[in-house]
């Protein structure tokens, strides 16, 4: 953001008065001409789509729970929940930041092709399926199948995380510092060496977390399905 | 590539190339089961151990618009002149919610191909095409080229599971967004581009090595089912300042189903696509025995807007075997508004073409029966991500001659149109049609020609 916040106040939005097309229109015209750097949205009251298809660098705060897709696509801006998110958290992010206090529901990060999304409690099931160069930190546990067929990027778990993780993972990175439940086809677990500590300090520095990197284990992929051969047929 | 019921002294040579083969003399019976394509097949699968994978679509005889027949005017309706007398092509498409509907000239669109399964000259000779006649074509699997974009005029873009390449960039500066769920070829199943086929170009574009096996998912990531559907719509619609029409695009199983769930979900256009649908890259069991004819599915699809008072109001594209002005004339008169074509635009390119024989038989082919689109090795240049073989293709020539036979289909359905008294394609309905067999007499409900019977609607 070129101007601190408490230095500009917030463009204050209550989706109680002004509906949900409004909000996103104002916030999308802002990719084409300057306006408030930062917003304040109360009463989301867990709808969905909101704040997606930003693509300008400004703080959008929302006080309360939202439903599926916020922030999706989202270039560039930050977007803060003071609350839970519904399923598609910041779906095929580009860029920016996404955090959100509370936990989420499935499917967060999927897609996602940038930018860092930090989930302070847990996350459902999915989390980070399908990414591709998004970075997600989640601070507490992530659900089943999270990181399948995650392309690049990383998925960091402070907690735990669920049956099947990283199935048919291609070349991102997981983190994980509590016990996972299965790993899915083709992820195993890899050493930790100094370069993934340094990776792993500096999104956690950057999510804002407090945990040593040196409590956590690293999967990845073994690299036997990247072409098929019928020896594997199990695994398919 | 099991065909299945096609004479077996008539087909082609079979998976292991057209070396020495057998030959049929009187006294010689050849299995009806187990033929010579279904011992090669057999013997390649012991061989190798992998299912056959394969592009094209159904290859196996299937009910087809060729089983219906216009009844063109004559005494109790009278036809409009030719050459003379207007008959329209028109067709918008997203009237239902898009700030922006796609209007075009002719009721013939591109089908969704990726960049990856086709090569840069292909994909630009069909926007050059498709602009040229004033209608659209469509992304695929693979993201959106900016040669692609400059070329199409009017561009949907698809939005499928694997999401490769996605990117809200280039949503906004779509026409139209089709949310694929399906295609006929493979209705429940993912995609896939073999690790040959992954350039470096290709491979940046997908986030993904360069050489290893592209599998795409069969299911969405981040929605499941109608309810979610709809939402996911609504996040699009929003992405995109309500603009777009949102297509939503089927493999024909459950039609009507499908059809009436995607309405409810908020689509402004409903594709259905046929089981004889192309693909790039699909195993042949899944091909030839998963999903319906286009015919029926076509039906299934307008019942469904029909009995929901969408008709029209949701226009439906159909695809799936669309070869000629006949077969789009009587899937518009069926119900549809406008159909897609893909394999057929590719052979208008010149794929197949027995021009290229001697490299088609190099790679152990034949110009006919040419479908191992997946290989990368298209001695055409269309299905290949070798630039070797892509500079071979012309896209100035190749988007000629997907506008000429727009062009043809576009008149010969024309032609049919005013043979019926129509002064607007769409003015078709199944009333100018009779069916030749008793299965096309079912699945496209009208009567068995000469007769006033449709099989299943009254007793007897």
């Amino acid at each position: 953001m070129a101007v601190p916040v408490e230095e500009v106040g917030f463009e204050v939005v209550d989706l109680g008065e002004v509906p949900l097309r409004e909000l996103n229109q104002r916030l999308h015209d802002l990719s084409r001409e300057p306006g408030p750097p930062a917003w304040r949205i109360l009463n989301p009251n867990g709808a969905h789509a909101l704040a997606c298809g930003i693509d300008a660098d400004v703080e959008v705060e929302i006080q309360g729970h939202v439903g599926y897709y916020c922030a999706g696509m989202n270039k560039h801006a930050t977007v803060g929940v003071h609350g839970n998110a519904g399923p598609g958290l910041a779906e095929n992010m580009m860029s920016g930041r996404v955090v959100v206090d509370g936990n989420v529901s499935q499917s967060a990060g999927a897609t996602g092709r940038g930018g860092l999304l930090v989930v302070h409690g847990d996350a459902s099931a999915r989390c980070g399926i399908s990414m591709k160069g998004i970075d997600v930190v989640v601070g507490g546990s992530v659900g089943h199948l999270s990181a399948f067929m995650a392309q690049t990027g990383c998925l960091v778990v402070c907690g735990d995380a669920g049956e099947a993780l990283g199935d048919s993972i291609y070349e991102a990175r997981l983190y994980v510092r509590g016990t996972v439940a299965g790993l899915g086809a083709d992820c195993v677990e890899k050493e930790l060496r100094d370069e993934h500590r340094a990776q792993l300090a500096g999104l956690l520095e950057a999510a804002g977390v407090d945990a040593d990197p040196d409590d956590f284990r690293r999967y990845g992929s073994a690299r036997q399905l990247y072409n098929f051969r019928i020896d594997n047929a199990g695994a398919y | 590539m099991t065909a299945v019921d096609a004479p077996s002294e008539t087909r082609g040579p079979g998976v292991d190339g057209p070396g020495p083969g057998s030959e049929w003399r009187p006294g010689l019976r050849e299995s009806y089961l187990f033929d010579r394509n279904v011992i090669a097949e057999i013997q390649r699968a012991a061989r190798e151990g992998i299912y056959d994978i394969r592009g094209f679509g159904a290859k196996r005889r299937l009910p087809h618009f060729d089983d219906l027949l216009f009844l063109g005017a004559s005494v109790s309706r009278y036809p409009l002149e030719g050459y003379r007398e207007r008959c329209a092509t028109d067709v918008v498409l997203g009237t239902r919610f898009a700030k922006k509907p796609l209007e075009l000239r002719i009721p013939v669109t591109i089908a969704g191909m990726s960049f990856g399964a086709l090569s840069a000259p292909a994909k630009e000779a069909l926007g050059r095409g498709a602009t040229e006649v004033g209608t659209s074509t469509t992304t695929g699997d693979g993201g959106m080229t900016p040669e692609e974009r400059e070329h199409s005029q009017t561009l949907v873009y698809q939005l499928l599971p694997s999401r490769y390449g996605m990117n809200p960039d280039d949503l906004r500066t779509a026409d139209a967004i089709e949310v694929v769920v399906g295609q006929g070829a493979k209705p429940g199943g993912g995609g896939m581009l073999l690790g040959h086929k992954i350039s470096d170009r290709v491979a940046e574009m997908r986030d993904l090595p360069k050489g290893i096996d592209q599998r795409s998912a069969s299911r969405h990531p981040d929605w499941t089912g109608p309810d979610d559907l709809e939402i996911k719509i609504h996040e699009l619609r929003e992405i995109t300042d309500w603009e777009k029409p949102v297509f939503v695009k089927v493999g024909a199983t459950r039609t009507y189903y499908d059809v009436q769930l995607a309405v409810k979900a908020g689509a402004d256009v409903i594709v259905v696509d046929g089981m004889q649908g192309g693909t790039a890259a699909t195993q042949d069991v899944f091909i030839e025995h998963v999903g319906i004819p286009t015919m029926p599915a076509t039906r299934l699809a307008v019942d469904a807007l029909q009995e929901l008072g969408m008709h029209r109001h949701v226009q439906l594209i159909v695809s799936g075997g669309i070869r000629s002005g006949a077969d789009v004339a009587k899937a518009l008169a069926l119900g549809a508004d406008a159909v897609s074509i893909g394999t057929a635009a590719l052979i208008a390119m010149g794929d197949n073409s027995p021009e290229y024989e001697a490299a088609y038989r190099a790679i152990g082919s034949s110009a006919g029966f040419y479908d191992d689109w997946q290989a990368g090795r298209d001695p055409v240049g269309i299905s290949t991500q070798d630039d070797e073989l892509a500079a071979r293709f012309d896209p100035v020539l190749g988007g000629r001659k997907i506008a000429n036979y727009l062009r043809v289909l576009t008149l010969e359905a024309q032609t049919l149109a005013r043979a019926c008294g129509k002064s607007h394609v769409h003015n078709l309905e199944p009333e100018d049609l009779v069916a030749l067999t008793l299965e096309a007499a079912a699945m496209a409900r009208v009567p068995l020609a000469g007769t006033d019977w449709i099989p299943g609607s009254r007793p007897g």
